[in-house]
């Protein structure tokens, strides 16, 4: 993720500097707004990122209400209607599957589980990787050294190899799913934290802090983690993708979620196996995965441009 | 150099005995041994069973003969595939895996290297924004979206080649899987290098280049090119790494009988050992890559001295 945003970046260090004059005395003018509503004020105005805020909103909103309101469960047969394209008849607007199930319920609910998935392993890993990150870069020295080379020795790991081996051993369990991904996605928030905290550390207020006897932890979370805030937002949106992502890489090759259950992987791949007969199986949950992760990827360049320090 | 090279060899030992130390103890904490079947054997056949794989050792000494085993390049036998060893299985699969992963990585590190320069001499052209769009495809829609599109589109709409299989390393076979890795690759290693060639081309000693009028040819492949190839050749180790993830997924797509099949089909059988040796035997391979990734880029950069 990473890399991939760094010729961005250099690319917008580029522009700045072409237009290093202008940008200057736009600073001046906006001087009195607060960071808050300045990065509100950009985010709306990018049309890619609101678009994409708007149709994920809607997405979710489909995988939350739509198993209700549809007339099918995701896991009962109609006998009548095997392998039907998608049509008006009895109600499967996007078709049905080898075992008479409507594919769109069967969508949404696929998306519950990909979405729910991307949620609770991006909160773990986005605490795991602040509080990593923070207590690295505030302790400093040797235990800085140690916790960020476990870092580094976790970044040259293939871990999908780990997830698989967990699965292996483990059995297969939503949890567990889970539990792997967020093992394996916190690195970057910590290393993004870290270099953030490394400068904050120096600041005035954290040194008047520790001068009236706060404790350690304390400066951490109450002083240095909110001002983290705007960095954190940017790289939990690059986060949520991939970890969807990499759920539905192991679902894909059967080792995540679990018939009758199913997510976007498990219906993609079983779309890949009837696609000579009913392609409809696997475009309709391919193009609802890949519309979601385009509107992560949008929204993380938005709040991006927003946010991140470096480009002021 | 020398120095550097050690200190970073050092460095890569950790790493791997932490990897395969984990693996080997989640292993071992699981409920329930290997020879608990359906099955059930007599006492004795099963203590001959537990003493020919040691089984009936304390842990530790298990680890320590794991090791000594792993020492020696042998990663054990398989649980499943009864008469098999993991090696004789690798040995069957790694030349697959390594024929299409070789073909893929040095076409997409051409092609996007290529692809780049074309974009970012022409910044803001058509051939700028097809080379951009491709790239965003690429990065956007998963490679388990792609190959079946691909399968799909080129082989059961047109005809024109295998969907699947591997046949003995035809070149029909390869087509598929190699484009598909290849596509993947390219998206990331053309974006890098557009971005690291248009901050170039606006640096000083560039300037300088245009002065004395060097015509552009020279100016870009001479002077150019190689600062700009330093931040492709950091980003080659991660995505080496990370098409282990496409190939494994390439390999179940289009059905090659290489390493990322036999993974995903020991775990989906709970080949223990299987697996564990090939999770060994690829991170071996990764943290070795990387180094040499790592050496070759501090033997690239002017700027890094050690």
């Amino acid at each position: 993720m990473l890399f991939k945003n760094k010729a961005k970046d250099t690319l917008a260090v580029v522009l700045t500097q072409a237009m290093q004059i202008p940008s200057v005395t736009e600073t001046e003018t906006v001087a009195g707004r607060s960071l808050w509503a300045d990065a509100r004020r950009r985010f709306w105005r990018n049309k890619a990122a609101v678009v994409s805020l708007v149709a994920l909103a809607l997405i979710s909103l489909a995988c939350v209400i739509g198993p209700w309101v549809l007339p099918h469960a995701f896991d009962s047969a109609d006998w009548d209607a095997m392998s039907l394209p998608p049509s008006f008849k009895n109600a499967h607007f996007w078709g049905t599957d080898d075992a008479g199930r409507d594919l769109l319920v069967r969508s949404l609910i696929g998306g519950r589980v990909s979405l729910t998935v991307g949620l609770l392993a991006t909160l773990a890993s986005v605490s795991l990787g602040i509080a990593w990150g923070a207590t690295a870069g505030f302790m400093g020295g040797k235990i800085d050294a140690l916790m960020m080379r476990i870092v580094d020795m976790m970044y040259a790991i293939p871990y999908l190899l780990i997830a698989i081996l967990m699965v292996t051993i483990l059995g297969r369990d939503f949890y567990l799913v889970v539990l792997t991904i967020t093992a394996f996605s916190w690195m970057d928030m910590a290393r993004v934290v870290r270099g953030q905290t490394l400068s904050l550390r120096s600041t005035e207020f954290v040194e008047a802090a520790r001068a009236t006897g706060v404790s350690t932890p304390r400066i951490i979370f109450s002083h240095i983690v909110p001002n983290l805030l705007g960095v954190v937002v940017v790289y939990t949106t690059v986060t949520v993708p991939g970890v969807i992502l990499t759920e539905s890489v192991l679902s894909f090759l059967g080792l995540g979620i679990q018939e009758p259950m199913t997510s976007w992987g498990v219906l993609i791949e079983d779309g890949t196996k009837v696609m000579e007969f009913s392609p409809w199986l696997l475009l309709f949950p391919a193009a609802m995965l890949s519309l979601t992760l385009y509107c992560f990827n949008f929204i993380g360049d938005g709040l991006r441009d927003a946010l991140d320090p470096k480009d002021r | 150099m020398w120095s550097y090279t050690l200190r970073r060899l050092l460095a890569a030992i950790p790493t791997l005995l932490a990897v395969i130390s984990v693996c080997y103890f989640l292993l071992h904490a699981t409920p329930g041994g290997p020879f608990d079947s359906e099955r059930q054997v007599s006492a004795a056949v099963l203590a001959n069973l537990q003493a020919k794989y040691h089984l009936d050792l304390p842990v530790w000494q298990q680890y320590l003969l794991y090791l000594k085993s792993l020492l020696k390049g042998d990663l054990g036998a398989s649980f499943r595939y009864a008469d098999w060893s993991v090696n004789d299985l690798v040995a069957q699969a790694f030349p697959v895996s390594l024929t299409i992963g070789g073909i893929s990585m040095v076409l997409s590190i051409v092609i996007g290297v290529g692809l780049g320069i074309v974009a970012a001499l022409r910044q803001n052209s058509v051939v700028d924004y097809a080379v951009m769009f491709v790239g965003n495809i690429g990065s956007a829609f998963p490679s388990f979206v792609l190959g079946p599109v691909l399968i799909l589109v080129f082989a059961l709409s047109f005809g024109w080649l295998p969907a699947g299989g591997w046949n003995g390393f035809q070149l029909r076979y390869m087509v598929l899987p190699v484009a598909l890795l290849t596509f993947i690759n390219v998206s990331t290693i053309g974006r890098m290098m557009r971005g690291s060639l248009i901050e170039v081309m606006h640096s000083n000693f560039i300037r300088t280049a245009r002065a004395k009028g060097l015509p552009m040819r020279v100016v870009v492949l001479r002077h150019a090119l190689r600062p700009a190839l330093l931040p492709v050749v950091s980003v080659i180790g991660p995505l080496a790494i990370s098409s282990i993830t496409s190939a494994l997924v390439t390999e179940t797509v289009f059905s090659l009988p290489g390493l990322g099949k036999l993974i995903v089909n020991g775990a989906a059988n709970r080949d223990y050992t299987l697996v564990l040796g090939l999770v060994v035997l690829i991170t071996v391979l990764a943290v070795t890559l990387n180094l040499l990734v790592d050496l070759a880029y501090a033997w690239l950069d002017p700027k890094i001295r050690y």
